[in-house]
């Protein structure tokens, strides 16, 4: 599903090289894992995979289901089910939560050619998948993020994620500000979209989101490149031993 | 910054193309001479029919009028306006004054038609659930049709062009026109005075709470024509009305002017709710063309316990001068304002309102939003006084300005005078931009670049968005959406 080859990329503002030649191969239906030290590069991973342009690639190639998404729009890019759950979601004043949700999926259909939903529909959907991840009907008519809780945003993202049904998902740090309750519902909302033709890369700092979402691989990122990857021990193995172990045998 | 760097270049590309109104119709006009003279004044009378004293009271103020001087204090930039260059009257061939729907001219319809404005009453009334609204369309200088007249005037509510009731009701344009706003006021007002074409006239009597939406649709469509409109309402003991304005141009490259006078009475226990959507030719990419806006608006909460709340979508013109005032003349009357005024391009706004407490009780809101983009330049006047007997006077006022790109300007100019110790006024202000953030934010969700900005902007001038009537709200929605548009597709 996505084959990151020789990635190479920068600030580009400043120019400061942050992904120094990335490999990293993620297939249809796995969870991976994205581990590594503070700076190494893990969501500006994330932001060039869906196309902010604070950044630019100088070297390498993104292919999504074999098409090079480099060109694309970050729009184009999410119509095409590429979804990021945001480590810091992003407030918008005065758009309810339920009208963004609306524009967002309407706007991702139009992209793909298929009819607007039906407000019924629509209602249906959300309804459904709110009650899933426990979010109250009072809060998908407050503002988008405005206010909200740090659990709230998190279960916001997740129910974007659900209602979009993206097939390839990116969590940047979504155990970031979350007690055990609200991970624990976040995780379960992952879980549920978990399915033979869509993957997700869970980038993390801790062991402790993978206790619930259980990654079929793990990776390590450090300065720009992936280290060492293996199966979900290796992510037991950083818990109890840190990075330094790795980093040094790497080097 | 390279996101919000494209979205930038995007909006400063906005082009003529965007303004979807800007056709221009073929008809047959009668025209007066060029030009601004005491005979020009008889002559538009003389078509009005006018009754003598309407005559002199025009004659008076054009003398004063030839006495004052252009004001100069608005944070606005143009070129000396040669009021000589102007025609002062317009009209489609043959219309005097409204008629009934079947013998307007099928061509004067189809304009109407091409702009959405309904004024066949049965189809109107075919669409079960859209409440009705009665239109007047006024056509360069003639309002060319009322419709639901006849129902109204059930009701007792007097609907109709200002030209038809000064002559079928002289006694009530007498006692109420120039009240609020006098022909002495300022340098528009009495122009507009002097050469006034038409506008609505609305009468609500005592009790009475108007049954439907009125709105007024002006359409200036010949060059080189001024529009001078001149509305009055009135909301007599107990009553109440919702009126709507909303005006379109054709694009053209000289500048046209549209000097309004708009007055509004509430006596005891009225209210009066006015709302308008400003769309005039904003002018192209260049600042070429465009309208220049220059109207006074104001209203007198004449009775106790009296309501009068503006609401203002002006997205259009290549300049607006404008600031709907209430005087809270009764005590414990209320006025409100409610404005979002969109500049792109090289338009140029100076609009606000204000809020003169003379009675006890009284208190006003202001809500401003001012979204700026391209090279636009976007300022909120505003003035909020109390005077010595307006005891407890109350305000609130909060100004914010969302600025798009970083040639753009925008300003808050408040003026805040309190001469009763008991009198309470908060003034709040916000300046921002449409962060990166917010944009990579919805980009990620699927949304592109203009359908997000859009998104943003609503959201940012929601609070006021809720205060126009339900049918236009989406219209106005829209609307703004369009004028920030950077290219079609």
């Amino acid at each position: 599903m996505l084959e990151i080859k020789n990635l190479h990329a920068r600030i580009a503002e400043d120019g400061t090289e942050i992904i120094r030649g990335l490999n990293l191969t993620v297939k249809a239906g796995e969870v991976a894992a994205i581990m590594g030290p503070n700076g190494s590069g893990k969501s500006t991973l994330s932001y060039i995979l869906s196309g902010r342009e604070d950044y630019e690639v100088t070297e390498g190639e993104i292919l999504y289901n074999g098409e090079n998404i480099l060109e694309l729009e970050a729009s184009e890019r999410a119509a095409k089910g590429i979804f990021l759950a945001f480590q810091y979601p992003v407030e918008i004043p005065g758009v309810a939560t339920m009208q963004f949700l609306k524009v967002a999926m309407n706007e991702q259909r139009k992209y793909r050619g298929e009819d607007e939903l039906t407000t019924p529909e629509f209602m249906r959907r959300v309804k459904e998948a709110a009650a899933e991840l426990k979010i109250a009907p009072e809060m998908l008519r407050r503002p988008l993020n405005v206010g909200f809780s740090g659990g709230e945003k998190k279960r916001a993202e997740i129910l974007q994620m659900a209602l979009l049904e993206p097939k390839l998902c990116v969590l940047d740090e979504t155990d970031s500000g979350l007690d055990i309750d609200a991970l624990k519902i976040v995780a379960d909302g992952v879980n549920a979209l978990r399915s033979p033709d869509r993957a997700v890369i869970v980038i993390t700092h801790y062991q402790r989101l993978l206790d619930y979402i259980v990654p079929d691989t793990v990776h390590v990122l450090y300065k720009g490149q992936v280290i060492k990857s293996g199966d979900k021990t290796l992510a037991h193995e950083l818990e109890a031993n840190g990075y330094a172990d790795i980093i040094e045998a790497a080097a | 910054m390279p996101a919000v760097q494209e979205t930038i270049d995007q909006v400063r590309q906005i082009d003529v193309d965007q303004y979807k109104y800007g056709f221009e119709t073929t008809i047959e006009v009668e025209k007066a001479p060029k030009g601004l003279s005491e005979d020009i004044i008889r002559f538009i009378s003389a078509k009005k029919s006018e009754p003598e004293w309407m005559l002199e009271w025009r004659l008076d103020a054009y003398r004063r009028w030839l006495t004052m001087e252009e004001p100069t204090w608005a944070r606005v930039n143009y070129p000396k306006i040669d009021f000589n260059d102007i025609y002062y009257y317009a009209a489609p061939k043959g219309t005097t004054g409204p008629k009934s729907l079947d013998e307007v001219d099928p061509e004067l319809l189809k304009v109407y038609e091409k702009l959405g404005i309904p004024l066949k009453e049965q189809e109107m009334l075919a669409g079960v659930q859209k409440s009705k609204i009665a239109v007047d369309a006024v056509f360069d200088s003639v309002s060319v049709v009322t419709t639901f007249k006849e129902e109204l005037k059930k009701a007792g509510v007097i609907f109709m062009s200002i030209s038809e009731a000064i002559r079928e009701y002289p006694d009530l344009v007498k006692k109420y026109l120039g009240s609020v706003v006098p022909p002495t006021d300022n340098y528009y007002a009495t122009l507009n005075c002097a050469v006034f074409t038409d506008g609505s006239f609305v009468y609500v009597p005592k009790g009475v709470r108007c049954p439907m939406e009125l709105s007024t649709y002006f359409r200036i469509n010949e060059k080189n024509t001024g529009q001078f409109e001149r509305t009055l309402i009135i909301a007599e003991e107990g009553a109440y009305v919702s009126y709507l304005e909303g005006c379109t141009a054709p694009q053209r490259d000289e500048n046209q002017l549209h000097a309004a006078v708009v007055e509004l009475v509430a006596l005891d226990e009225a209210e009066i709710k006015y709302s308008t959507v400003q769309n005039w030719y904003p002018g192209d990419k260049h600042g070429k063309g465009g309208i220049y806006n220059f109207v006074t608006k104001r209203g007198d909460c004449r009775g106790k316990n009296s309501k009068i709340s503006w609401t203002q979508v002006e997205t259009g013109s290549a300049i607006t001068w404008k600031y709907p005032s209430c005087i809270l003349r009764g005590d414990g009357s209320r006025g409100e304002f409610y404005s979002i005024a969109v500049s792109n391009g090289h338009q140029q706004i100076d609009s606000g309102t204000k809020m003169i407490h003379l009675g006890k009780n009284t208190s006003s809101r202001i809500v401003s939003k001012g979204i700026a983009a391209g090279v636009s330049e976007n300022t909120y006047r505003g003035q909020v006084s109390a005077h010595r007997k307006a005891e407890n006077a109350r305000n609130f006022t909060q100004c914010d300005s969302l600025l798009i790109g970083d040639k753009c300007g925008a300003h808050t100019v408040p003026y805040i005078e309190a001469k009763n110790s008991t009198a309470q006024f908060e003034h709040e202000a916000t300046t921002s931009k449409i962060s990166e953030d917010q944009l990579f934010y919805c980009l990620q969700r699927g949304i592109p670049t203009e359908a997000a900005i859009a998104l943003i902007v609503n959201g940012f001038v929601k609070e006021v968005i809720q205060e126009l009537p339900m049918e236009f709200a989406v219209e106005a929605q829209k609307l703004i959406g369009i004028s920030l548009e950077g290219s079609v597709g």
